[in-house]
């Protein structure tokens, strides 16, 4: 029986589908079968971000009312043999299906895969119910910006009622080493200090995610980037690997503080 | 060291105390079965005894004179001993045609206003878009993130953080206070006076935190170290026992 991560973030362009997508291939990378689920009906992006557009026959509405079975619709990735997407359908909205039809599926696809990666939608209405329906885990995805913070917390406020739900784990994207040190960017440990939940990872702002993301190409494909590397460790810590956090900086001094940081953290 | 929070403080209008100006104590209304003296609870007693004896003998001596009438005296939540009741009997008694039938006092309401009652300690962080409420004085193990909300009938305790709104006395106990390990918050209401911090207030004060409250003073908000309880409240400690 494998595990559902959930990722999710409240406020939207934050980076969830990058992440969700990133964070599949990692884990495929590190030999795992992974099956990525786009629940953002009516606005699915996770295929296109995954370059597998242009092979969706069924979705996953397809699959919540019977017009196909549900493995029709996964579709295999075209570099590795065991990740999975099971895309969102683009022509209907949220209500299409129910926290509970999204549970059972996602209880289906455990069974054949180690890890089910759940894109979840922004906001927190019928999408958000939907995505968490069947999550074991769950993902908190956030920038070092106020509204996006705000939003986490509210999300986080969220997760904490759904039982079935471990204690959510966040990742702050999109860091810039230069405006935080400067001071014009919110600090990592404020951050932590009140969203008051486990750091899973940090991601620094790299432009080859914007080329990686229009050309179809994860990330995490290409090692010379370092939000490649930063996902490939968020991937390695879900897998119970102990790895220090990147480093934002050459520089050392700023690096033993993260460091320092990962420790308390 | 008071600092006065920023902001004027509003006055709320359900605090200000009704029945001292323009109010009058006695009202008289015609129901079906005859007349109701509604008495205000509010005013003094004399005042309401003058008022009765003027509204018979002068003002509305035309309209309660006729035929006798069924009178139902209401005292509101006014406590009257025994010669009080006579003497207000008597009075409406010196009109003849009136005839009492019932004298009222509503039922003793034990009402969330004394919330010396309770201290409800809860865990846990508030988030946004959460909110705790208590009729009574509230702890909080945890913190307060922008966009959570803390409402209490007393007095607010925070053990942690406060970075989102606490109203306490949100039923117009002007005496309650907010305590907090780190007071930083997006608002502070108590009763109805609504302040907020100024801009200087957070980061810097972060660093060497140390606890505080806030209170009503003079009709302003203002902010001081913890030590400084004792003084403001002397018995603030045996109100927490007793909540116990």
């Amino acid at each position: 029986m494998g595990e559902a991560i959930v990722v999710t973030s409240g406020k939207g362009g934050v980076g969830k589908t990058t992440t969700s997508a990133n964070l599949g291939t990692a884990l495929a990378l590190m030999g795992k079968k992974v099956c990525m689920v786009d629940t953002d009906i009516g606005l699915r992006n996770l295929d296109v971000v995954m370059g597998l557009e242009n092979r969706i026959i069924y979705d996953l509405v397809d699959v919540v009312e019977g017009r196909c079975r549900l493995p029709q619709a996964l579709i295999k990735d075209k570099r590795f043999d065991e990740l999975y997407l099971l895309p969102a359908a683009q022509t209907k909205d949220k209500n299409a299906v129910s926290p509970e039809s999204v549970r059972t599926i996602i209880l289906e696809l455990k069974k054949d895969f180690d890890y089910v990666v759940i894109d979840c939608p922004a906001g927190i209405e019928q999408g958000f119910r939907n995505a968490v329906a069947g999550a074991d885990k769950a993902i908190v995805v956030t920038t070092p910006e106020n509204a996006a913070v705000r939003d986490a917390d509210r999300i986080i406020g969220l997760l904490e009622k759904e039982r079935q739900i471990e204690s959510p784990k966040l990742i702050i994207n999109r860091i810039r080493p230069n405006m935080v040190k400067s001071g014009d960017m919110l600090a990592i440990d404020d951050i932590c200090q009140v969203l008051a939940i486990d750091l899973v990872g940090i991601v620094p702002d790299d432009e080859y995610v914007i080329k990686a993301a229009n050309s179809g190409e994860p990330t995490v494909m290409n090692p010379n980037s370092r939000a490649a590397i930063a996902y490939r460790n968020i991937a390695r810590r879900i897998l119970g690997d102990t790895v220090p956090l990147i480093s934002l900086n050459e520089k050392p001094g700023v690096m033993t503080k993260v460091k320092k940081f990962f420790g308390i953290g | 060291m008071n600092k006065p929070m920023k902001g004027k403080p509003r006055k709320d209008p359900a605090a200000a105390a009704p029945g001292t100006v323009g109010k009058r104590a006695v009202t008289i209304k015609g129901v079906k079965d005859g007349l109701v003296f509604q008495f205000d609870d509010t005013c003094r007693y004399t005042e309401l005894v003058e008022e009765l004896r003027h509204k018979l003998g002068k003002t509305h001596d035309q309209i309660l004179s006729g035929p006798p009438i069924h009178v139902q005296v209401k005292l509101g939540s006014r406590r009257l001993n025994e010669s009080e009741k006579e003497e207000i009997l008597e009075i409406i008694a010196s009109r003849e045609n009136l005839l009492v039938q019932s004298m009222e006092t509503d039922p003793e309401v034990p009402g969330p206003t004394d919330p010396l009652k309770e201290l409800k300690i809860i865990k846990g962080v508030i988030r946004s878009g959460q909110t705790v409420e208590h009729d009574g004085h509230l702890m909080l193990l945890g913190d307060v993130n922008p966009g959570g909300t803390v409402l209490a009938a007393g007095d607010i305790y925070i053990m942690g953080s406060l970075r989102g709104m606490a109203h306490a006395g949100y039923l117009g106990d002007r005496n309650a206070i907010i305590a907090a390990s780190h007071l930083g918050p997006t608002q502070l209401r108590i009763a109805g006076i609504i302040s907020r911090p100024p801009d200087e207030w957070g980061m810097e004060r972060e660093k060497d935190s140390f606890m505080e409250f806030a209170c009503i003073r003079e009709e302003v908000m203002v902010i001081d170290k913890i030590n400084q309880l004792q003084r403001l409240r002397p018995n603030a400690q045996n109100m927490l026992l007793d909540g116990e």
